[in-house]
């Protein structure tokens, strides 16, 4: 038997609510951090002295020793630090490393925090580095992308997911009506949402087929919009989850697979890795697709939730499109999805995103997502994507 | 009128490893690596043979001919430095030996592109930083 034995629990959250534009006094990464973490112990119950374990992705205010860092300013010595480099699927990562070193015995407390806004404050000496425009491509000297990819303007990210959308359409056909849905159901997910950045904003799939094609075949409305935010949970063990304030939401299952950098080296740009991932995952928590209340998918675009949905088995290869279609994708549909709007709706904080997907199904686990409670709702599947549909995550988590 | 682009376009800048390929499209020829123990064609330039390390890669001229794989066209530039190059026709050309390509369009209306369109070699010069940039377009051969 390989995998977790869903001894190690999700036993507090925290989501900021995101904001197009910063809405806090500028703090570094390490300061949000630490907000984070403060707020989702307070949730849990949970008093910081008991924490044990840190993992993070990289921070702001130091490219290396990140472990370190956090735990001398969080002043937390720990026996278990951990920094995930994955992306959109970093959330997802992170979670599961943290119940597999709680059931290593390793900890029984552990953060997991991802800051969502790069509104640090800035120096007056030091002028802010540039970030350029790289996006997901590195053009440092001896990347492969800095010689094959980015002298030809490939970089980015809605040209290559533009481009994964167009080889879907001539391998399986394409119905511009479907993936437009898939946006107009997280809205709706939204609406019934009060923390999320499009709350108010009502959309249908005419109002997404009628935004701007930015990159054929995808639509503006189809694309994820950065916000500001932050999320983080905290990860425990069974002793600890006993006596935490909220209902425990077991780690059951995971899978994770990376499979490449730049699509253009992708062995089939159309099976992505979540398959291998999903069927970790439900083969290690014995559990099946029917098993599932809700899926949180991730959506940086509307073509990645209806590849994910495929490729995780929820529906046959090529049949993504009819599903959706055919679906329900709201709160009170027959196949819930993205719940509170999905990144799509709920708003895109950085890093923090894939955290979103998380979040999300702990609300719906916990019985805390109010309007958008989806009924008898115990088994969740949640996936992290990160790069181009290159590195992928699943976790499936369930109350007991 | 449109504005000049604020930044440069980045150039490639060849490594001892990668030279090879480079010096071969300052020529117009196109050199890419071989495997023998693999039985494969390799493509980016590597130090050892993806997927089995070993040590054989040779290099091989090939003629660059293959068929579009996928492909986009984008109406907002992708970054800063192709403000004054739209719409970006942004495609990946399988080339008749295997690898795949990262490209752009050459010579081509948008709506003359499908998948799996016949495309041949663009060699494209600058000079002034001594680099060939390997462009596509319609192989007028297999019309």
């Amino acid at each position: 038997m390989t995998g977790l034995r869903g001894e190690a629990a999700i036993v507090g959250y925290v989501e900021r609510a995101p904001t197009r534009n910063p809405s806090r006094p500028q703090r570094f990464s390490i300061e949000q951090w630490a907000q984070l973490a403060a707020e989702a112990l307070a949730d849990a119950g949970i008093g910081a002295r008991r924490v044990n374990g840190i993992v993070t992705n990289p921070i702001g205010e130091s490219d290396r020793f990140a472990s370190a860092t956090l735990a001398e300013y969080l002043g937390i010595p720990i026996n278990f630090g951990e920094v995930v480099d994955l992306g959109g699927a970093t959330a997802a990562g992170m979670v599961w490393r943290a119940a597999a070193a709680v059931e290593l015995g390793l900890c029984d407390v552990v953060l997991a925090m991802l800051p969502g806004s790069r509104d640090y404050p800035r120096s007056a000496r030091r002028p802010a580095a540039d970030r350029g425009w790289y996006g997901a491509s590195s053009n440092i000297y001896g990347s492969p992308q800095a010689e094959f990819e980015i002298p030809y303007g490939n970089l980015g990210q809605n040209a290559p997911y533009a481009q994964i959308a167009r080889r879907y359409a001539a391998e399986f056909g394409y119905n511009a009506r479907a993936t437009a849905k898939v946006a107009a159901d997280q809205r709706s997910n939204a609406n019934a949402t009060p923390h999320a950045v499009f709350h108010a904003t009502p959309l249908t799939i005419d109002d997404v087929l009628a935004s701007p094609m930015v990159a054929d075949p995808i639509h503006m409305l189809e694309m994820v919009m950065s916000c500001h935010g932050g999320a983080g949970v905290v990860i425990a063990s069974g002793d600890v989850a006993a006596r935490a304030r909220h209902r425990p939401i077991w780690v059951k299952g995971f899978g994770e697979r990376i499979a490449f950098k730049t699509p253009t080296y992708a062995e089939d740009l159309l099976r992505s890795p979540i398959a291998e991932a999903a069927e970790a995952a439900f083969g290690s928590a014995g559990l099946s697709r029917s098993d599932i209340d809700m899926a949180s998918i991730y959506d940086c675009y509307t073509i990645t939730v209806v590849m994910s949905l495929e490729d995780a088995g929820f529906c046959e290869k090529g049949g993504g499109m009819s599903f959706v279609a055919s679906h329900d994708l709201t709160y009170r549909g027959d196949f819930p999805l993205n719940t509170s709007g999905g990144q799509l709706s709920f708003g895109q904080a950085g890093i923090a995103g894939g955290m979103h997907h998380v979040c999300d199904a702990v609300r719906q686990l916990t019985g805390r997502a109010g309007a958008a409670q989806v009924r008898d709702c115990n088994t969740a599947f949640v996936s992290g994507n990160g790069g181009i549909m290159s590195e992928q995550v699943a976790l499936i988590l369930q109350g007991a | 009128m449109t504005a000049p682009p604020p930044v440069p376009k980045p150039m490639p800048e060849p490594t001892p490893v990668t030279a090879p390929f480079w010096d071969a499209l300052r020529e117009h020829r196109i050199r890419i690596q071989y495997s023998p123990s693999a039985g494969r064609y390799v493509f980016y330039p590597r130090l050892l043979a993806p997927g089995t390390l070993a040590d054989d890669l040779e290099w091989r001229e090939i003629s660059g001919r293959g068929v579009l794989y996928t492909f986009t066209v984008a109406a907002r530039p992708t970054a800063p430095p192709w403000s004054d190059a739209l719409p970006q026709q942004l495609a990946v050309v399988e080339w008749d030996e295997g690898p795949r390509f990262s490209t752009e369009l050459t010579n081509v209306h948008p709506a003359q592109l499908r998948v799996g369109l016949r495309v041949r070699p663009v060699f494209c010069d600058y000079p002034e930083h001594g680099v060939t940039l390997l462009r596509y377009e319609p192989d007028p051969e297999s019309a």
